[in-house]
């Protein structure tokens, strides 16, 4: 295998833990509540935001940016659980999908108005540049991202298996009515869920404005990818998506770099459809 | 139910405020529509061109006679419609082509505009000037370049831009002249995005450099709003390429020059084909990244005080960044706009057609460098013209090429980062 085709296929895997990075909130909300969040990208968009924030004020990167994205959006996700989605659970299907749908549009002007339509970009060098590993180039700032993707990952697998807090979230998204007898407060839960979900998108958000550009849009450019990941890895399924992620990844880098970039979704999407032919629960989703 | 009832009521007092504001500032304001982007993915140069056209109406509205030569600048408002002002109805094309045929006939069937100007990218100005001359309304076009736009026997559209075969031909005169001076230019590759705008101008640019013994060995098409461009940077890794021209919008250049740089990978000689590489957010945010980058360009700022000078200063305090040529254009398009109105001393679309026919502009009316405006039949500016200019410092593009209009030398090879 030649080199340059070892760092298309190293390239394709850091970005689809970039995906998976980002699809974990999503994934993690529709688990919990049977609720497609259709402002998932652009709650990453505010992650973007909240990091550049952090670093025009205080000059420091990520590693503070992150915890204060995640911090900011768990707000958010939290007001939004009350605001809207709690409401809007109650309602038909439709008011639920219009209902975010909304939502994202809302918060992608509301960006536009606040922080104007100019693209905005972190220093290259913020995470320490770019090294070479036996002739592959490698940049830091995305190699963070997959680490933390992975770690977020494992964090959320292991909050929902092996933790009470998990069990209760769980039981209350398989048979709220029962949760409730037992003593558990749905509310309380799903709250909790999605003061996570936002959470990790908040870190997704600070991580990928390391290497990504910042745009109101930009939600909606990688918010297609994430749809597709989440479907592919099983809707729910938090390691899906992380294993989703690295797939989409690789076959975008080897078919974009083989037959050619225009042709890459035509790739990704034809084996997806073809996928769900076969599997529509997604790769590690239950039926 | 009050609040209902109450909502109501308000809501038809605010529409009829609104329609009597209408009534009586009807005989005194000229109403042109402008169709940009001002979200999606190009609202960055949306909103730049917005900020020009807004620049272009507080020229006219009001007395400059500092501007020397300008058409409509010295007196208020527009002298021959008794000193009418002009009012910009701006719309929102979200840079996607069905929204802007929609945003067009809503400006022409309920805005009641007069004639339209836009729209940025080529692919949307394609359908918003068909609603135009479907519904015999003058379309001005001053920054979309796909040449297929001035092809289709069209009456109502006017391009004052140079278009993408002027460009092909200065890039084309521009790399000879660099091989005679010992650069190589034999192995040329062609980047660009894959709408109207990217897919005309790779096909225009092959074109002339193939009739004229240049070939392009490597043509990479993408989609401007993708995720990633590692695959694209490496292709060009692979067949090392001596030239590599971009032709790109803002956030897909932006990838392309921190993939470049995250892959060290420099090509000697690069070139980037307006739009994207001369937005001036991509130039904040990435210009360290290109350093050396050649693009085209119509517009220079020139001297303090002088016209162009002083209409950058007015252009700054809106935008907070200097005229680009991109947002310079647009500009040249709606003040050649106005100036036909002007002529034709009336808001009647035939009138104003026929007056942007009779157009003939002198180099000193304008505040592009072009050598003059003057429509063709098929409405094309046929004194439209360009230069080379660098990104030498990655803050300031200079004018490089042809030498009778360079303010520096071009600096080889390409620097990068």
């Amino acid at each position: 295998m030649s080199s340059i085709l070892v760092q298309v296929i190293v390239g394709g895997l850091l970005l689809g833990a970039v995906y998976a990075l980002f699809s974990s909130g999503l994934t993690l909300i529709w688990g919990m509540m049977n609720i497609v969040n259709f402002a998932h990208g652009d709650f990453v968009m505010l992650g973007m935001y909240a990091a550049f924030a952090v670093w025009t004020l205080f000059g420091v990167g990520p590693f503070v940016g992150a915890p204060v994205a995640a911090l900011v959006l768990a707000t958010l996700g939290v007001i939004v659980y009350f605001g809207l989605i709690r409401s809007v659970m109650k309602g038909p299907m439709l008011a639920q999908i219009l209902g975010t749908f909304g939502l994202a549009l809302l918060l992608r002007y509301s960006a536009f108005w606040g922080f104007g339509a100019n693209f905005l970009t972190l220093p290259g060098d913020l995470v320490g540049g770019t090294f070479d590993v036996l002739g592959i180039r490698i940049q830091a700032s995305r190699l963070l991202a997959g680490v933390v993707a992975l770690l977020v990952t494992l964090g959320l697998h292991l909050l929902l298996t092996r933790t009470s807090l998990g069990s209760k979230m769980l039981a209350v998204a398989e048979d709220s009515t029962a949760a409730q007898l037992m003593g558990i407060r749905p509310d309380t839960m799903q709250a909790i869920a999605w003061a996570i979900a936002a959470a990790a998108t908040g870190i997704a958000g600070a991580l990928i404005a390391t290497f990504f550009y910042i745009a109101p849009t930009v939600g909606e450019t990688l918010g297609i990818v994430a749809f597709v990941t989440v479907s592919l890895g099983g809707f729910g399924s938090v390691p899906g998506a992380l294993v989703a992620g690295l797939l989409i990844g690789v076959i975008e880098s080897v078919s974009a770099y083989e037959i050619g970039a225009v042709y890459k979704d035509i790739v990704v999407y034809s084996l997806f459809l073809c996928f769900l032919w076969f599997r529509p629960q997604g790769l590690m989703g239950k039926m | 139910m009050r609040l209902k009832r109450m909502l109501g009521l308000l809501c038809a007092a605010s529409i009829s405020v609104l329609l009597a504001g209408n009534v009586s500032a009807q005989d005194k304001t000229v109403k042109i529509g402008g169709i940009y982007p001002l979200s999606g993915n190009a609202a960055s140069a949306g909103t730049h061109s917005k900020a020009a056209i807004e620049t272009a109406v507080e020229i006219i509205n009001n007395a400059h006679p500092e501007l020397g030569n300008l058409p409509l600048a010295k007196n208020a408002g527009l002298a021959g419609l008794g000193g009418a002002k002009v009012d910009v109805v701006f719309a929102d094309n979200q840079g996607s082509p069905a929204v802007g045929q929609n945003q067009a006939l809503r400006l022409i069937t309920e805005e009641k505009v007069v004639a339209l100007t836009g729209a940025y990218q080529s692919g949307i100005t394609l359908t918003t000037s068909a609603i135009a001359e479907k519904y015999g309304i003058p379309y001005v076009a001053g920054e979309s370049v796909a040449s297929s736009l001035t092809e289709r026997g069209f009456k109502w559209f006017f391009r004052v831009t140079p278009v993408a075969s002027d460009f092909a031909r200065i890039y084309l005169d521009f790399l000879k002249d660099m091989k005679a001076g010992g650069a190589k230019v034999d192995n040329i590759a062609l980047v660009h995005e894959n709408t109207e705008y990217g897919t005309s101008v790779a096909s225009v640019i092959t074109g002339v450099f193939k009739d004229n013994g240049l070939s392009i060995g490597l043509d990479i098409a993408y989609s401007a709003n993708t995720t990633d461009v590692q695959s694209q940077v490496l292709q060009l890794k692979d067949k090392q390429p001596d030239v590599v021209i971009m032709v790109s919008y803002t956030s897909d250049a932006i990838l392309f020059a921190k993939t470049m740089q995250a892959l060290d990978y420099k090509p000697a000689l690069m070139m980037a084909d307006n739009s994207g590489f001369s937005d001036p957010s991509l130039i904040k945010t990435a210009g360290k990244l290109v350093q050396g980058i050649f693009n085209r360009s119509s517009f220079s700022i020139g001297p303090p005080g002088s016209p162009t000078f002083l209409i950058n200063e007015m252009y700054k305090k809106r935008s907070g960044d200097d005229l680009d040529d991109t947002a310079a254009r647009t500009m040249q398009g709606f003040f050649v706009l106005c100036d036909a109105i002007d002529r034709a001393g009336s808001t009647e679309p035939a009138k104003i057609q026929a007056a942007l026919k009779a157009t003939d502009l002198k180099p000193d009316q304008l505040i592009m460098g072009y050598k003059g405006v003057k429509f063709d039949e098929k409405g094309q500016n046929t004194l439209a013209s360009g230069l080379v200019i660098q990104l030498q410092d990655g803050e300031h593009y200079v004018p490089v090429w042809p030498k009778e209009k360079a303010v520096t030398a071009p600096v080889l090879p390409y620097k990068g980062w």
